[in-house]
């Protein structure tokens, strides 16, 4: 018989090459570079703008205080976010069932986002005091909405075609939302997931910064109090980390859930 | 000896789309084992004509008679979160059938489907005759008494189209599906059909219908010869007149 013998066409290379960071490391480093110089040169107060060894030391000899405030946002962001999740699941499935509801809440949710959680902070602690409740419904609040709106597209950005194919095997609106929607929507989940979990922890910091007894946040305000700008901008440096170890971490469990995703990273 | 009995039966079907007649009173129908195609220009509403068939579009007027039809679409809409085998076996898995044994079931095709091999490969890594096949493949799997192929070659450079083609034919050969095609080319309708049912342009009716009788396989060396040629003018006649 006859077989067609065509070769496949060649795999993607992708992966942490170094030339995919190494200039974001190279412009860090110039900056950080020329602040020290310029720190030094001109012999500014530390209380006005220390110099980045300054910070790194000092920050460095309260490591053991900082972790621990560190640990305490980290709680907040990443259970404040699962529970953003959760609740973004749900809304975003239920949508996806019934074109009713989605044109009912899809309208909630953009209205959801203007307000001000500038004002809604210090509410919020009036409401549910210094505790960890309403740190975690600042957080949800800010992350809910891209993970949300992430996943009602993802799940609406199944081919039609994908749609009448299953439907003429005779599947279910279940079986369409199993075998194609739901798969469809990985790509922009793990989008919005990297959206909402920087915002998370921003979020986090700053239901912090209004009112708490640990966290970044609190203890970049008390430092400020205190005019202890090196320690602030220490706090600053390690709420920056942690930011982007959870937003590195998304990539890895996206190769772990979705390996074939891969084509769809920016 | 009277004729078998049709499997799929249109009698005066219509259908039409905001106002628009796009099947104008369409009677067709197609016997057990039967490899038809049906020919028409682009936008003629052919692949109206299948949702119909298959159960997608309900039929305004007239009658519709077919068993649950499988059915290959345009784009072959292979997912890439699924193997090449699991993509095979996803109407078997829809139907019911446990994923072991549809995936049993599907991977018994797979050396006759040039797929042997790329059971455990992502759909990215086959290329566009291989990516035919196997949705070819996961259409007749899924056992149903007519195949529905809307355009399946449509995509393919002409060298891979003609290799598909021949290749088609063979696998038909063995395994003599009911199956009725789309094509807008009047090679590949003479070349793998019993029959070529042409139609008018939209709003769509039947001016013509040609049992094709030439000896199988009607590989490259005979679509040269005079009668391959002859249908070929006949049906290019019937799609202008129309």
């Amino acid at each position: 018989m006859s077989r067609p013998t065509d070769p496949p066409p060649p795999r993607r290379t992708g992966g942490l090459h170094p030339s995919r960071w190494a200039p974001s490391v190279i412009l860090v480093a110039t900056v950080i570079a020329v602040w020290e110089t310029y720190v030094r040169l001109a012999d500014v107060s530390p209380r006005v703008l220390p110099a980045p060894s300054r910070v790194a030391a000092q920050g460095w000899a309260a490591r053991e205080v900082i972790a621990g405030h560190a640990a305490s946002t980290l709680q907040v962001t990443l259970v404040g976010f699962g529970l953003a999740l959760v609740v973004s699941w749900i809304i975003a499935t239920a949508v996806d069932f019934s074109p009713r509801l989605r044109r009912a809440v899809v309208p909630l949710l953009v209205i959801s986002q203007t307000v001000p959680i500038v004002a809604l902070a210090p509410l919020m602690i009036i409401w549910f005091g210094f505790g960890i409740v309403p740190k975690l419904l600042v957080v949800a609040l800010v992350t809910f909405f891209p993970t949300t709106v992430g996943l009602i597209e993802g799940f609406a950005s199944a081919d039609r075609e994908s749609d009448r194919l299953l439907r003429s095997m005779g599947a279910s609106r279940r079986q369409q939302f199993r075998y194609v929607r739901l798969p469809s929507a990985v790509p922009r989940f793990f989008t919005s997931l990297r959206i909402g979990i920087t915002y998370a922890v921003v979020g986090a910091v700053f239901s912090e910064y209004v009112g708490a007894t640990s966290g970044l946040g609190i203890y970049m305000s008390q430092q400020k109090n205190a005019f202890r700008t090196d320690l602030v901008l220490a706090a600053v440096v390690v709420t920056a980390l942690c930011s982007i170890a959870l937003f590195l971490s998304t990539y890895v469990v996206e190769r772990l859930v979705a390996p074939w995703a891969r084509g769809e990273e920016p | 000896m009277s004729p078998p009995d049709p499997v799929v039966d249109l009698r005066h079907v219509r259908k039409e789309f905001d106002g628009r007649s796009v099947l104008d009173g369409i009677d067709l129908s197609v016997e057990a084992g039967r490899f038809v195609s049906i020919l028409g220009p682009s936008g003629c509403g052919k692949s109206t004509l299948f949702s119909v068939i298959a159960g997608l579009d309900r039929a305004d007027t007239g009658s519709v008679d077919a068993p649950p039809c499988a059915y290959m679409p345009q784009k072959d809409l292979l997912f890439p979160w699924r193997t090449v085998l699991a993509n095979t076996a996803l109407g078997l898995e829809v139907q019911g059938v446990p994923a072991a044994r549809a995936r049993q079931t599907a991977n018994d095709l797979f050396p006759a489907f040039g797929l042997d091999g790329f059971q455990d490969a992502r759909p990215a890594a086959l290329s566009g005759g291989m990516r035919q096949r196997a949705a070819l493949l996961r259409t007749v799997v899924q056992g149903r008494e007519v195949v529905l192929l809307d355009e399946p070659f449509g995509a393919l450079d002409s060298i891979t189209r003609s290799a598909m083609q021949d290749w088609l034919e063979d696998v038909w050969q063995r395994y003599r599906w009911t199956v009725l095609m789309i094509t807008h080319d009047v090679r590949e309708a003479v070349h793998l059909s019993d029959r070529v049912v042409v139609l008018s342009p939209r709003p769509a009716r039947v001016v013509d219908d040609v049992a094709v009788t030439l000896p199988r396989p009607r590989g490259a060396d005979r679509v040269t010869t005079p009668e391959f040629a002859e249908y070929e003018r006949r049906l290019l006649a019937s799609l202008r007149t129309s």
